[in-house]
């Protein structure tokens, strides 16, 4: 198997309009193919479907960030208004039934972790920043950030045979197929 | 050509009534607006420079105003006691709540799913950036020693102390500074796919360089998009509440504390609207100028003012119903402090203001309710021009008119801004448009890649009217 797919990365084909690329998308999902990408110019829902199955790492980990972060505000004011500096203004409490006084920093505290890994983790857990990739080697993949759509078989895919799987491709009505070089 | 076909996005060609004019293709689009910035320096167009020069002139009166506050203290500025808030901080509020259109346009319309927002929301959330920018400046210079502002933050000291966690000033610390990072963070994220745009339409080398490195290196993969529409979900709904959380906790700085007119339980709703209001109002002011001077009438329709001018409306009239309230509040509440308060508001030396607010934020808001009105450019520019100056005019009323009278005559004063008042004021708008004409220059300034999803999901929209009609359910189903 290994030697059918030596030195390339995959099977590009380049399609006119997102709805061929769906369709494309689908028969390729049809065909038993499961090492795919699709490159589009924006989000196409029903293509994240077929090629990108459900990956839950990013809400998982804002969830526990957005958590650390909220504990974190609550405990750096009870360590400061409470524990280590109690300064009585005005007779507001000192102790922890203080505690309504201190939300708001909590809930920005939390926002504040969220946020920004929300960002981060969706750059790291996507591999960027990535200067280079194999794709970047196909013609006009330029055209996949304006108005163009690539759907391409990774021969690390276990159905991938060069042939085949370039006349399966060339089956679904694209306007090119390349080989991609790794 | 191997282009998609041109897509007619509205059955009917009347301007007015849709988003998207037609003729428009994803290439189209990505020529149009990922172009602008990619012009080279030295055909930058005469009227940027104009723009530019000019901001960059009330900049420099900007820094000026701030030297000499360094130098001599805030007693430059017409502050004194009992009025020792007065135009730093109505600048300040003023500032915030202009931010907060750009919020909810990126983040809360986002969630409802409203597909107009794309053409509007890359400026509007620039715009909520430098607004906010301009508005953390001013708590920091009114700090009387600004260079010490980090006394602010909770940092282990050799002093032993922390800052005072129940007062509503150690929140506001926290509120605008994560709302500074997450907006920001937010913004940037929206313009990695357009940085890949540009870095893909760029000729020249450097240009290519400088967008390929801020591009990350995107390709447009779907495992990619999907995290990525994953994050940018996550995001809006975590800016959903804190777009709402700031400027509660900003009129908590105000509803915390005793001073008549200050003390009102509906401040935080009411202030989250007044926000909305006057950003929406900035919005308009800023899109109209940009819209022509760029060609970018495809783009911004008519229908966008319409639903702008709408939502400006609404807001309004929700700051109204507070106006209302603190009048009720007043007369309800049996408190003579309250009591004297309305007195001094609608008949004391500074009836002028109070007088000017209700006509600019209740009164020329009405015509709004007509469509002609609404869809007419001149008319929504005049109209915004004076909600900008009612809601200056309701921080006036607020802050200074309620600290001149307080409880005692003997401590009443009289506020009279200064010429350093003015200037920085005056000087925040060079830094608001200095940054504003280089975010024009140097970025996409509509959003790109949610554009040629928009125009897609259209089409889908059209497709699936044609379908319905043809197979005899009847055109008008509702999407």
């Amino acid at each position: 198997m290994q030697n059918r797919a030596d030195g390339i990365y995959g099977v590009m084909a380049e399609f006119e309009t997102p709805d061929e690329l769906i369709a494309a998308a689908h028969a390729a999902r049809h065909a038993g193919y499961t090492r795919m990408d699709a490159f589009s110019p924006f989000p196409i829902e029903e293509v994240i479907e077929e090629v990108a199955p459900g990956d839950t790492g990013v809400p998982r980990l804002v969830l526990i960030a957005g958590l650390t972060g909220a504990a974190t505000g609550f405990i750096l004011q009870y360590i400061g208004n409470v524990i280590d500096y109690p300064l009585n203004i005005g007779g507001r409490p000192l102790d922890i039934t203080n505690w309504p006084a201190m939300i708001p920093i909590t809930f920005e505290m939390g926002i504040l972790m969220a946020a920004f890994t929300a960002a981060i983790s969706m750059v790291i857990l996507n591999g960027l920043p990535s200067p280079y990739h194999p794709v970047f080697n196909v013609p006009r993949f330029e055209r996949a950030s304006q108005d163009a759509f690539f759907l391409c078989i990774e021969a690390t895919d276990p159905l991938f045979d060069r042939a085949q799987t370039s006349s399966f491709l060339r089956s679904l009505g694209p306007m090119q197929v390349t080989e991609v070089a790794e | 050509m191997a282009q998609a076909q041109p897509i007619r996005t509205s059955p009917q060609p009347d301007p007015g009534e849709s988003y998207l004019l037609e003729g428009e293709t994803y290439a189209s689009m990505s020529s149009k607006i990922g172009d602008v910035p990619l012009v080279s320096p030295l055909q930058t167009s005469r009227g940027w420079l104009v723009g530019f020069t000019i901001s960059f002139i009330l900049l420099m009166v900007y820094f000026v105003s701030i030297g000499w506050l360094f130098i001599k203290g805030v007693g430059i500025w017409g502050i004194n006691i009992p009025v020792g808030w007065a135009m730093d901080i109505i600048n300040f509020v003023w500032w915030i709540g202009i931010g907060h259109a750009g919020t909810l346009i990126s983040a809360i319309l986002l969630l409802l799913n409203q597909g107009w927002r794309n053409s509007i929301n890359r400026f509007a959330e620039a715009m909520t950036l430098f607004a906010v920018a301009c508005a953390g400046m001013y708590p920091i210079l009114h700090l009387g020693r600004p260079w010490l502002f980090y006394w602010l933050m909770p940092y282990p000291n050799t002093m032993g102390m922390w800052p005072q966690f129940r007062s509503a000033l150690a929140w506001d610390v926290f509120a605008i500074s994560t709302y500074a990072s997450v907006s920001l963070v937010f913004w940037l994220v929206g313009l990695i796919p357009d940085f890949a745009t540009l870095r893909d339409r760029a000729k020249n080398i450097w240009a290519k360089r400088i967008y390929g490195v801020a591009a990350l290196g995107w390709r447009g993969s779907a495992r990619h998009w999907h995290r990525y529409e994953m994050a940018s979900l996550l995001l809006a709904g975590l800016s959903t509440p804190l777009v709402v959380s700031v400027h509660s906790i900003i009129s908590l700085d105000f509803a915390i504390s005793q001073v008549p007119g200050w003390q009102v339980t509906i401040f935080p709703p009411y202030f989250v609207a007044g926000a909305v209001f006057a950003g929406f109002a900035m919005v308009i002011l800023l899109m109209a100028p940009v819209r022509k001077w760029y060609g970018f009438e495809n783009y911004i329709t008519i229908r966008h003012f319409d639903v702008m001018a709408k939502v400006m409306l609404a807001t309004g009239m929700v700051v109204v119903y507070g106006y209302f309230m603190e009048v009720w509040a007043a007369l309800y509440g049996g408190s003579t402090y309250e009591e004297y308060l309305l007195y001094n508001r609608l008949y004391g030396p500074s009836a002028w203001a109070y007088w000017g607010l209700l006509f600019c934020n209740a009164v020329a808001i009405q015509p709004l309710w007509f469509k002609q009105v609404r869809q007419s450019i001149p008319a929504l520019i005049v109209i915004s021009l004076i909600v900008s100056v009612g809601m200056w005019l309701e921080r006036y009323v607020i802050i200074v008119i309620s600290l001149e009278r307080d409880f005692l005559p003997s401590s009443w004063g009289q506020y009279n801004p200064t010429f350093w008042d003015w200037s920085l004021y005056l000087g925040s708008f060079g830094l608001f448009f200095t940054l504003l004409f280089l975010f024009v220059r140097v970025l996409p300034m509509i959003n790109i890649f949610e554009m040629r999803m928009f125009l897609h999901q259209e089409q889908q929209r059209m497709n699936r009217k044609k379908h319905h009609g043809e197979a005899g359910h009847g055109g008008a189903t509702a999407d």
